[in-house]
């Protein structure tokens, strides 16, 4: 097999002349930014659909596809985001994400649960020490819209509340009209607000427009020290799709090569089978490297997914179809 | 210049799976001869994962095909009739081919198939008055009953008669509201496949009736263990105690209907009676406090 790609030399280079790994030159203000995200190397769109999809083709069966769903729903932040969210909804769902298949001891638990801020509270007093995370998302979650105190305030309560991660969402607004140190300065003031929590940055690939902008995104989130990049809400179609997540993937192992740094990557949003969830792992073991096929680097922002992988796992260890009878409605 | 003879086009016929018509998944298929073992066309031989897509595609229209009203239903199973008899030379080119009929046969055939379709579809709102019931009680409520469709019925074919027979096993599982997977007859599967190009340009919603082809082994072991399929119409295992009897412990798991085997293949020119309707159907019993 041929050695992975490492980063083109043309980000290196692009690196070199921008001031090297050190961002402090690059961050100082709006046209030192756009000068760095603008020179970055263009995504050769036809390239990044063409190769995912020939990575969705790959036959992963028996004993692989069973490791490969074991690892799926250990990476999976169980999600629920609607208005009419209940704490008895939270509850159901936090016990559900703790023993995903009550028939099956096995059954691995799932990374997290993500919640709107004011369900923290239910979410965490049900998962006690489980090791289930709570992830809360904030700052005017889905929009972003609102002013910068407020989304502060969105986080700190959440953190307060005993949120494990926040997901952030940026403001689109700002970054499709190139105010780029605007988004930069905002992610990093919500990283302080987090404290200890980890955070998650949503860029909304779906109303990003191009693979460049996602790139560009990208690299301004890791640049201002989310520790997780994150395509979509969930609210706008289309949300995380294949290409979309390869270019975040390129950009988070071009990232470590340059800095040492790691960042982890979540696809949110319309990921609902088994097979759907296989090709985003081949994807990231053939992109990023097997380094980031862990929980602490890669997870699913779905509700649905896991059912279907509840049941796909059920039929490898059963040997029958199984129904979505036999698993809670959510 | 010599006129060149015409090329016949030969045919490979799909499935019929949640309205469309896929390849199988395999991407196998199987030589279909007619009555006198000539090569006549090849079909689609369905593989598990076919069933698999059948049950999804059976699932996901059953909640629609279900709440339509009893009428609306049996208006649409007339309009399978219509367009049944739109398709006459097909169907009797079809039955000529596989059964050996005479076109006086085979029209016969036919004729008898639509008048049995038609029959059934009659029933679709009037098998609630004949099974349900008001139920007198000692107390002041009205205790209603009302039969229910069971749900997801997986449906083996007759072997010998591929019209006649498979409309007077399809036609009663779907028109108390169940919708169905139809395992045609190996040997004899071109009068469904012509079956599902009818339903495919009526008004029947894809996904109520879904049609494989193939071998039965590939398919029927899986489709009653499928824990989402809640019926088994085992007629086309007729004569077969061994292997039904596996079929029926198989579906037991999630103690699913099941319309056993025959030991021959029935008369399907008889008078068909209500076991094939009332076998998949639940009975809904309510009580309701009679108003003050």
């Amino acid at each position: 097999m041929l050695d992975r790609v490492t980063s083109s030399p043309t980000i290196d280079n692009h690196l070199a002349s921008a001031g090297g790994a050190d961002f402090a030159d690059i961050t100082r203000n709006d046209d030192t930014l756009r000068r760095f995200l603008h020179g970055l190397p263009g995504v050769d769109q036809v390239g990044a659909e063409a190769r995912a999809a020939s990575l969705g083709t790959r036959s992963i069966k028996t004993t692989a596809k069973a490791w490969a769903i074991d690892l799926a729903i250990r990476m999976v932040d169980l999600t629920t985001l609607e208005g009419q969210d209940t704490p008895g909804k939270v509850r159901a769902l936090s016990a559900k994400a703790m023993h995903p298949d009550p028939a099956d001891p096995t059954c691995p638990a799932t990374a997290a649960v993500c919640v709107y801020p004011d369900m923290v509270a239910v979410a965490k007093q049900t998962l006690g020490t489980s090791g289930v995370h709570v992830a809360a998302v904030a700052t005017a979650f889905p929009s972003g819209r609102a002013a910068l105190d407020i989304k502060l305030a969105d986080t700190e309560d959440a953190v307060q509340a005993g949120a494990d991660e926040i997901d952030m969402v940026i403001d689109r607004g700002a970054f499709l009209s190139g105010r780029y140190k605007q988004v930069y300065d905002e992610i990093v003031a919500v990283r302080e607000a987090c404290g200890p929590a980890h955070l998650k940055v949503i860029f909304e690939t779906g109303e990003l427009q191009t693979y460049d902008n996602v790139r560009r995104a990208s690299w301004l989130a890791m640049m201002a020290g989310g520790h997780f990049i994150k395509t979509s809400t969930g609210k706008v179609q289309p949300a995380a799709t294949l290409p979309v997540t390869l270019v975040m993937l390129e950009a988070v192992r071009d990232f470590r090569e340059q800095t040492g740094q790691q960042i982890g990557v979540k696809p949110a949003g319309g990921i609902k089978t088994t097979k759907d969830a296989i090709k985003y792992l081949v994807m990231v073991n053939e992109i990023a490297g097997d380094d980031w096929l862990d929980p602490d680097w890669f997870r699913f922002g779905a509700s649905t997914l896991l059912n279907d992988l509840l049941m796909q796992r059920t039929k490898l260890t059963t040997g029958v179809y199984s129904g979505p009878d036999y698993f809670t409605l959510d | 210049m010599s006129p060149t003879a015409r090329v016949d086009v030969r045919k490979t016929y799909k499935l019929y799976v949640g309205g469309q018509f896929p390849r199988s998944e395999s991407g196998h298929s199987y030589v279909v001869d007619d009555a006198r073992g000539k090569f006549v066309a090849n079909a689609a031989l369905a593989s598990r994962k076919d069933a698999r897509d059948a049950v999804q595609a059976a699932r996901a229209a059953f909640g629609g095909w279900s709440g339509k009203t009893a009428y609306n239903r049996s208006q649409i199973l007339y309009r399978v009739a219509e367009v049944m008899e739109d398709r006459r030379p097909q169907f009797v080119e079809a039955l000529r081919q596989s059964e050996g009929l005479t076109p006086t046969q085979a029209g016969k055939a036919l004729d008898t198939s639509i008048d049995r379709l038609v029959w059934y579809a009659g029933w679709a709102d009037k098998i609630t008055q004949v099974t349900g019931n008001a139920n007198p009680v000692a107390g002041p409520f009205f205790n209603i009953s009302t039969p229910e469709p069971t749900g997801v019925v997986a449906v083996v074919a007759p072997q010998q008669s591929s019209l006649l027979g498979l409309i007077s096993v399809v036609a009663p599982v779907v028109v108390t509201g169940n919708t169905a997977i139809v395992l045609a007859s190996p040997e004899r599967p071109l009068p469904a496949v012509t079956f599902s190009e009818v339903l495919a340009t009526s008004d029947m919603p894809g996904g109520v009736v879904n049609i494989l082809t193939g071998k039965l082994s590939n398919t029927a072991p899986t489709l009653a263990a499928h824990m989402d399929v809640n019926g088994l119409d085992l007629t086309g295992y007729a004569g077969d105690a061994e292997q039904s009897r596996l079929l029926e412990e198989a579906a037991a798991d999630n103690l699913k209907r099941v319309l056993r085997a025959p030991d021959t293949e029935p008369d399907w020119s008889l008078d068909p009676g209500l076991e094939r309707m009332t076998t998949f159907l639940e009975t809904k019993t309510v009580w309701h406090p009679i108003g003050v």
